[in-house]
């Protein structure tokens, strides 16, 4: 197994990542997934190096996700969040940039409200930035955990058929998924009420399926996405219980998929809306799985990104 | 020129020879543990268990380290070298662990082993077995089992080939490491 090597800079998105980078991350995550198993969860990989966790926007799991993975390589870490940061006093993202570059930070984690956020800061500064989600653009580590719980639990994506369903617009993981699985060579579902569902996405490699039931028919996956009402300024469908009602995941619609099929969540599930409760926790469910697994694919990330090339 | 200093059929026996030494160190074979250093340490400790085996029909519990985490160059080494897993599927507290290396030269390897071996508890000791000694090294550092000392030169590079990796066993010594060099 050889592997191109990782020259990035930064991760921006998984639309920039050729498959073997997406496939060496993998690989690499692989290899860390053991870590989070020994007595000592810790390797000195990281020693010395100091990541800063900007996160401008709520977001407990990733943080969270984050922030164990730095520290299970030996990197320190400092957390910023939303409502602490001078960025609520009117700063730049530029001068945030400076600022941090001026502090000797050598990684920086960005959560962002604004599409194409992470891609900015990177342009302002030498230092490493991860993309924890910008906007409803992309959310690539959430992506690369999904596509490694699926690999893990199938072996490999190719030829699979898999399928997100729920608010596409506004989700930037369905966006990340979207790029790295059809560069995989999976072929993407995409299912949701119209309002939902962005125009055009066809272009990017997907199908588009309004009908749920016909949807999941034959599904290796299915990962439910949360109807995302704080980035809806007017109404897109009548109300929450109508969306249940027809797009809602219950035993019924899952048993169209494949006998083998797995169900996903990228979180926070919404219990009895985008899934039924029992639903959520039977064995078919990944949701756990893909929490534990964050950790290992982070661990990859950052490591790859400390050993790259700066461009100072 | 390079220059074959162990054969294939050598090579067997230095690995029987330290197969019978490591046994004769330690009276209770129960108590150890074999853990080869990536990547050819790891196909010379099977080898080693394979032989222990044979002699005293006991099965020795097997491990695998990758030792880049633990790199001390590795914010000097520009790209990150590919991790691969490390797998100690067993108990270190109770064991004697012999790590397995092929080469032994300046030492860090070695170093970066047991900091991550103490990463996954306290074994009761570690001894170190390797096919080549070559001299050389920066750290207090010694082995416990040598299949060959072989005087180097620091330029000199030591190449070992094993049939798993290389499809063929054999230990070379080449004249001088240009890459290293320049």
């Amino acid at each position: 197994m050889t592997h191109s090597q990782w020259n990035r800079k930064d991760l921006i998105g998984l639309r920039d990542l050729k498959r073997e980078e997406i496939e060496l991350i993998l690989d690499t995550a692989a290899s860390f997934s053991e870590v989070s198993q020994r007595s000592v969860k810790k390797v000195p990989a990281l020693r010395g190096k100091t990541v800063v966790n900007l996160f401008l926007e709520p977001s407990t799991r990733t943080r969270m996700s984050f922030e164990i993975a730095e520290k299970r390589l030996s990197a320190d870490t400092i957390g910023m969040t939303g409502s602490a940061s001078s960025m609520t006093k009117g700063e730049s993202l530029r001068d945030t940039a400076q600022n941090i570059e001026a502090l000797k930070v050598d990684l920086i984690v960005m959560r962002h409200p604004s599409s194409g956020a992470a891609y900015r800061l990177s342009q302002y500064t030498s230092k490493a930035v991860v993309n924890a989600g910008d906007g409803i653009n992309e959310h690539p580590t959430q992506a690369l955990i999904d596509i490694y719980t699926i690999r893990e639990m199938k072996k490999d994506v190719k030829g699979l058929k898999i399928v997100y369903l729920g608010d596409i617009l506004h989700s930037r993981v369905a966006r990340s998924n979207i790029w790295g699985l059809t560069k995989l060579g999976a072929n993407v579902v995409v299912c949701g009420p119209k309002t939902l569902i962005p125009k055009d996405i066809e272009e990017l490699g997907v199908k588009v399926e309004f009908d749920p039931l016909k949807a999941v028919q034959e599904a290796d996956a299915v990962t439910l996405l949360r109807i995302q009402l704080e980035r809806q300024n007017e109404s897109l469908f009548p109300s929450l219980r109508e969306y249940a009602d027809t797009y809602g995941m219950n035993e019924k619609m899952f048993q169209r998929a494949k006998p083998d099929a797995i169900l996903m969540h990228p979180g926070p599930v919404n219990r009895g809306v985008e899934i039924e409760s029992s639903l959520a926790d039977s064995p078919r469910s990944v949701i756990l799985k893909q929490v534990t697994n964050g950790i290992a694919v982070r661990m990859a990330v950052l490591y790859l990104l400390s050993g790259a090339p700066t461009h100072e | 020129m390079s220059r074959t200093f162990l054969d294939a059929s050598e090579i067997q026996r230095v690995i029987s020879r330290i197969a019978h030494e490591i046994l004769e160190r330690n009276p209770d074979p129960k108590s150890l543990a074999l853990v080869g250093i990536r990547t050819r340490g790891v196909f010379l400790a099977e080898r080693i268990r394979a032989k222990i085996k044979e002699i005293c029909s006991l099965e020795i519990p097997f491990g695998i380290l990758d030792i880049t985490l633990y790199r001390d160059d590795l914010s000097e080494v520009g790209v990150h070298p590919q991790v691969k897993e490390t797998k100690i599927p067993f108990d270190l507290e109770d064991h004697t662990v012999v790590l397995v290396d092929d080469v032994l030269f300046t030492g860090r390897t070695i170093r970066a082993a047991l900091n991550a071996i103490a990463d996954f508890g306290r074994p009761r000791a570690v001894q170190l077995a390797v096919l080549v000694d070559r001299g050389h090294r920066e750290l207090p550092i010694k082995a416990d089992f040598v299949g060959k000392n072989i005087p180097t030169s620091r330029q000199e590079r030591v190449l070992i080939h094993l049939q798993e990796t290389d499809s063929k066993d054999e230990a070379l010594i080449l004249p001088e490491d240009r890459e290293a060099l320049s």
